[in-house]
């Protein structure tokens, strides 16, 4: 094993302690979510959306944006809290592990989250009818994909922030208008020219738009490449720029 | 060359801050090494160094026969560290908290879970070790990290203010379980602003000042070498101790005038007491001891450790 898998254990045991209730809400959200979304709001819009219901139109956004959500929730109060209030960073350091198995492991966690999350409401849209192809079962990696992009950076900007009010700035100003202007509830065309270049520059659209090509069963033409090499961009800046910060708080 | 820790002109700098400024160390295979000083003289800069979280600035150091430029996590995998702050998990358990500790260092969960329970008991948390580590007392909390440090069967363990925030009956705890460990043979290397802890657990120390060692010895020897046998403590029922200075002079070697209190250092208390009275200084209290470290340092840098 190598020393992130040690570190990855330690997130894991750490997580035993609550992973019922997390359980238990990564399924109820979906439902509720279904329930809101595509008899509530599905009831509103008569029409079709690209050719589909509103509800097969929405899940594949829901389920991205269900990975975002995750990736942001494990990597900021939780990262601030191992720098800042319970330190087991800094244990880890004191043992043989090196700033990478530190971030790797505790990444590795993160992303296990994200598949939980968004592998259950991947079920609960399929026991609603909400998939319309067998591509579906891509989703889960596209998801991982958009935890790592989204993941690795928020890391990098918890790790040099000094209070958790900047973490709630992060959530109001960056995650809240990727969540809103990213295609997840209504198609990106509908916005004006500015603020589709939000939807572009980050992340969270690129895998939305992945996500509905697979289980909508539409062919995502060669773009999909390029936003899958986007996205894995993201990530690697994300795990550069983590490494630097993480090393400029732990090694000092 | 046999010392495990080996350090020649040793700095540490933050921005134009020197906090370690030049020190040489050699800590040799089982003795109890201390650092004594107040806060701010270096000492846990200095830890960091060894511990391998902390680059150093300039000079010579090694560890293990090693360099910590470039071998850091080999040497880290020999070192246990018990830090300032308690760095625990408060939400696992006692048992998980050096299991999982153990893991890091490549430790098989069963091996991982047995020298758990060992140490345990060694740090008498035995009946504890299913419960979570947020209630424990500080004291419990202490020696449970002093049980993390040991879970890899180290060659040094460096302990960084091991008793600094605990109260008289834990810190006596937490020093009878490092002086089992000294008698067991483990190298201990041990920071701390408490002449009694250093002069009941340290083979030998360095005094630090400034970022720069002032003296390095035995507590006996350095006792024997930078103060007298006994010292005379006289409180005056006045504002200005050192109003007295002058009418205790010749009495003992050296008159020492601090905000509360004056020191006389003399070779034996109950005479230098007898000559006090003798003058007719009427002090509203007085007390002969022994000559401590706190001695030593206030002679060294005029001011005491702990402020």
């Amino acid at each position: 094993m190598t020393p992130s898998a040690y570190v990855l254990e330690y997130h894991l045991v750490n997580y035993r302690r609550t992973w019922r209730a997390s359980v238990f809400s990564s399924l109820v959200l979906p439902l509720l979510t279904m329930l809101g979304f595509g008899l509530g709001v599905g009831g509103l819009v008569t029409g079709d959306v690209q050719g589909v219901s509103y509800l097969q139109w929405m899940v594949p956004g829901l389920i991205a944006s269900t990975a975002l959500q995750t990736a942001v929730a494990e990597s900021t109060w939780p990262v601030m809290s191992c720098f800042t209030w319970v330190k087991i960073y800094f244990a880890q350091a004191a043992a043989p592990l090196r700033i990478a198995d530190i971030l790797g492991g505790h990444l590795a966690f993160m992303l296990f989250r994200v598949l939980a999350t968004t592998t259950a409401f991947l079920l609960v849209a399929f026991l609603f009818g909400a998939l319309r192809s067998p591509w579906a079962v891509l989703v889960p990696l596209i998801a991982l994909l958009i935890g790592a992009a989204v993941a690795a950076p928020v890391a990098a900007y918890t790790a040099s922030v000094s209070s958790d009010s900047y973490l709630a700035i992060l959530i109001r100003f960056a995650v809240l208008p990727m969540s809103l202007f990213s295609g997840v509830f209504f198609p990106i065309e509908s916005l004006p020219e500015v603020l589709r270049w939000v939807a572009w520059v980050l992340p969270l659209w690129h895998g939305v738009d992945l996500s509905r090509a697979a289980t909508l069963g539409l062919d995502p033409g060669p773009g999909a490449v390029w936003q899958v090499l986007y996205l894995l961009l993201w990530c690697v800046a994300g795990w550069f720029l983590a490494t630097w910060r993480y090393r400029r708080r732990l090694v000092i | 060359m046999n010392s495990l820790i080996h350090a020649r002109g040793l700095i540490k700098r933050f921005g134009d801050f020197t906090a370690v400024d030049g020190i040489d160390v050699d800590v040799r295979a089982g003795e109890a090494f201390g650092f004594l000083g107040p806060n701010g003289a270096g000492k846990s800069s200095t830890m960091r160094m060894i511990g391998c979280v902390s680059p150093p600035s300039g000079g010579v150091l090694q560890i293990l026969g090693m360099d910590p430029r470039r071998d850091g996590p080999r040497i880290r995998a020999r070192l246990g560290v018990c830090p300032q702050l308690d760095n625990l998990d408060p939400e696992l358990t006692v048992l998980e908290n050096l299991t999982t500790y153990a893991r890091f260092f490549g430790i098989s969960r069963k091996t991982a879970r047995d020298r758990a329970a060992e140490l345990l008991d060694f740090v008498q948390l035995g009946e504890r070790a299913g419960s979570k580590v947020e209630p424990l007392s500080g004291g419990m909390k202490r020696r449970l990290t002093i049980a993390r440090a040991l879970v890899n069967e180290p060659d040094v363990v460096l302990l960084d203010e091991p008793t600094t925030g605990l109260d008289p009956q834990a810190r006596h705890l937490v020093w009878e379980r490092l002086f089992r460990l000294k008698q067991q043979g483990v190298t201990l290397v041990l920071t701390t602003h408490y002449m009694d802890e250093a002069e009941q657990l340290c083979d030998r120390l360095v005094v630090m000042d400034g970022g720069r060692i002032v003296a390095e010895g035995s507590p006996r020897e350095l006792i024997e070498a930078h103060s007298t046998r006994e010292v005379v403590e006289l409180r005056f029922p006045t504002q200005d101790q050192g109003a007295y200075a002058e009418k205790l002079a010749g009495i003992g070697e050296r008159v020492e005038v601090l905000p509360d209190r004056v020191l006389l250092y003399v070779a034996d208390g109950d005479d230098a007491l007898a000559e006090v009275h003798r003058r007719s200084l009427s002090p509203a209290s007085s007390l002969a001891r022994r000559s401590s470290l706190e001695d030593v340092f206030l002679r060294l840098t005029g001011r005491t450790l702990v402020d």
